[in-house]
């Protein structure tokens, strides 16, 4: 019998993966071959995608990009390393063989459906060993291992379950942020495509150590992939007792519940999202009180991103301080970057902090997809800094980022080429910002529209050096005043943009005031 | 009709966050939300008409128009900018004709085709990327996808 995996991935679905499916049963159903197909998450490496895989005694070999016209030839030829598409055994891969997948780990490996796949693989190893521990040391661990919220906010999460676990009340929430819309990141999207179950793992664990009952994922509407896949993973952990009444067999309740908002980017900040989730417009709130304390509903809520709830369960399977080992200085544990835009080899790829942003682009990337050289990096979606292609030797690490001005984010790395206008880029980030501010505060409000035209100007060499220092101002005081970092952090691309890009920004006959 | 809208509204009034579930069913059922009911909406939510236009003109999402027969997102943001999302967008605009000049921002429509700015449909490894009626399309190449779309538009 062959058994051949094929990602549902999004990504490998946009690109054709559906149309390889439909080939394999057709010419399969067609001959007496005796073959299994089995649609799982994406390994990551996208560029490979549609990327089929056949297991035999020894693992995986992969074949890709597969073609639907393709599939008789591959099946004629027994998959046989000769295939023009073959690329050899998966872990061999190097693109695959220098990373460290541990929240990644299962992704494009098992059944995304099967909850015995997902425990065959090593799933549920960190809720069993949570049960065995009382709240207070369950949250002890997570404080030890050093993660910190993987969404951009970077916030110690041990000491934000700590806050929850200590807060007094009779209902407390779990609220999942999948409201993923940073440009240049997709893991969130991939793991709850690839691996949902360590998602709701991730969630149990977090509400048997923090007294909720009730979970949510608010997950952004533009994957309907993810929330297809959410959908039938928790019925099945329903049906498995994971979740309900005696949640894991804890003696709790925990349930969880998919929430899809509306195409609002401002939703991925967690006061935003949490009106939204209550059915409102999604207008930031003021801080504090904070969300621990006083969250959905007024409750004390633990708001985390995918991929920090994700990275729990590897936690409590091995142990906070394994976790505390990995990475450099503060910023611990693994962190799955994404490599997008305008590079040869785009995908995720999951690896300790401290890689420097140069080896992701350069070794790893392989530079751009049109070949010509990287001019700007922008890091950490549309609220992070524009990097200049020779200041690439910077290590991926919240504090080095810190230094210069610049965040991590959510690890999303988008690549430019020299044909970029950072001038464009700049406008675009006011733009953006003017377009999905939520319009509470007034720097973020008028701030984002009054950048967006002085920037116009300065493109078309309107009093330039007068215009740039308004711009400058204006940066200042959106920073100084902006209720959250959707104004606060607009000036960041901005900024940045300016600083290693200044000829961009000065027409030919600039300093003479322009036309 | 409005007897079946407001069984269909009605049934999430208990939900956390039903207003926005209720405004999805309605609009997944006719395609837009209808002005018409929105004092119907604000009624059985016990709010304000106020608070529900509120709401549905926050959303990106919820229209208060039908759409044309083709619904096509293009992606604006900054993975898809760097491969030529704004080429797809100059190109779409200038072959088939749509009214509004920044497609970056706005919606544009002719009879039979909407196009809609997206601001990341998480396909940025494989970007540029759009959407055609709900289906993901990734590594899109400009000419072939606004004459793609053109025959679409032509077919109405």
């Amino acid at each position: 019998m062959l058994k051949l995996f094929l990602p549902l991935d999004s990504a490998a679905v946009a690109v054709g993966a559906d149309a390889v499916a439909a080939e394999i049963l057709s010419v399969t159903r067609s001959t007496d071959k005796d073959v299994t197909l089995t649609r799982t998450g994406s390994r990551g490496m996208h560029w490979l995608e549609p990327m089929l895989e056949i297991e035999d005694e020894n693992g995986r070999r992969a074949f890709g990009p597969v073609l639907p016209n393709m599939v008789s030839s591959l099946l004629k030829g027994n998959f046989s390393d000769d295939h023009p598409a073959a690329l050899g055994r998966v872990e061999e891969i190097v693109y695959f063989e220098g990373q460290q997948r541990e929240t990644f780990a299962r992704c494009g490996v098992a059944d995304p459906l099967s909850l015995a796949d997902y425990e065959k693989h090593g799933g549920l190893a960190g809720l069993n060993n949570a049960q065995g521990l009382s709240p207070e040391s369950v949250c002890e661990e997570i404080l030890t291992s050093g993660l910190r919220g993987r969404g951009g906010a970077a916030f110690p999460a041990g000491i934000k379950w700590n806050t929850v676990r200590e807060a007094a009340a009779n209902q407390k929430y779990i609220v999942c942020n999948a409201d993923e819309g940073d440009s240049g990141t997709f893991a969130d999207r991939m793991i709850m495509e690839g691996d949902p179950f360590l998602l709701i793992e991730g969630m149990i664990i977090a509400g048997l150590a923090v007294g909720a009952t009730k979970g949510f994922i608010y997950l952004r509407s533009e994957y309907p992939v993810a929330k297809h896949i959410l959908a039938q993973a928790l019925q099945a952990a329903r049906a498995d007792g994971l979740l309900g009444a005696d949640a894991a067999g804890a003696g709790k309740p925990f349930d969880i519940e998919v929430f899809v908002g509306a195409g609002a980017y401002i939703c991925g900040e967690e006061t935003s999202l949490l009106e939204s989730l209550e059915g409102k417009r999604g207008q930031v709130r003021a801080k504090p009180p904070l969300p621990a304390l006083e969250g959905l509903h007024g409750k004390p809520t633990l708001v985390h991103n995918v991929i920090s709830l994700c990275s729990v369960p590897a936690i409590l399977k091995n142990g906070g301080q394994w976790y505390q080992n990995l990475g450099v200085g503060r910023s611990t544990g693994t962190m799955p970057f994404q490599l997008a835009g305008n590079i040869k080899r785009g995908g995720l790829y999951e690896v300790p902090f401290g890689i420097t942003l140069g080896e992701l682009v350069h070794d790893i990337g392989g530079g751009t997809r049109s070949g010509r050289p990287v001019r700007a990096v922008q890091v950490g979606g549309p609220l992070g800094a524009y990097l200049p292609g020779n200041m690439l030797d910077i290590k991926m690490d919240y504090e080095a980022f810190q230094e210069i001005g610049a965040g991590v984010g959510h690890g999303g790395i988008v690549v430019f080429d020299d044909t970029v206008d950072m001038a464009a880029q700049a406008k675009y980030a006011f733009d953006f910002c003017a377009k999905e501010s939520c319009g509470k505060c007034t720097p973020c409000r008028i701030g984002a529209v009054r950048g967006s035209e002085t920037m116009t100007h300065v493109i078309e060499h309107k009093d330039t050096s007068k215009n740039l220092l308004l711009v400058k101002d204006l940066c200042d005081l959106m920073e100084d005043g902006s209720l959250c970092a959707m104004g606060g952090m607009t000036p960041v691309p901005v900024r940045s943009a300016m600083k290693y890009f200044p000829e961009d920004f000065l027409g030919e006959n600039s300093e003479s005031g322009g036309r | 009709m409005k007897k079946a809208a407001e069984t269909l509204i009605k049934s999430f009034t208990c939900d956390t966050g039903g207003l926005l579930k209720a405004l999805h069913a309605l609009q997944y059922q006719h395609g837009y939300i209808d002005p018409a009911l929105i004092p119907l909406v604000a009624d059985t939510f016990n709010i304000t008409k106020a608070e529900v236009k509120g709401v549905i003109s926050f959303y990106e999402d919820f229209r208060g128009s039908p759409p044309g027969k083709h619904v096509i997102k293009v992606c604006q943001a900054e993975a898809c900018q760097a491969v030529g999302a704004r080429e797809i967008t100059e190109k779409l605009r200038s072959k088939i004709g749509l009214p509004t000049d920044d497609l970056t921002c706005d919606t544009s429509a002719t009879e039979s085709v909407t196009v809609e700015p997206v601001f990341c449909l998480g396909l940025c490894s494989v970007a540029p990327a759009v959407s055609v009626n709900g289906e993901l399309r990734g590594r899109v190449d400009a000419e072939n996808f606004s004459s793609e779309i053109k025959a679409l538009e032509e077919a109405g």
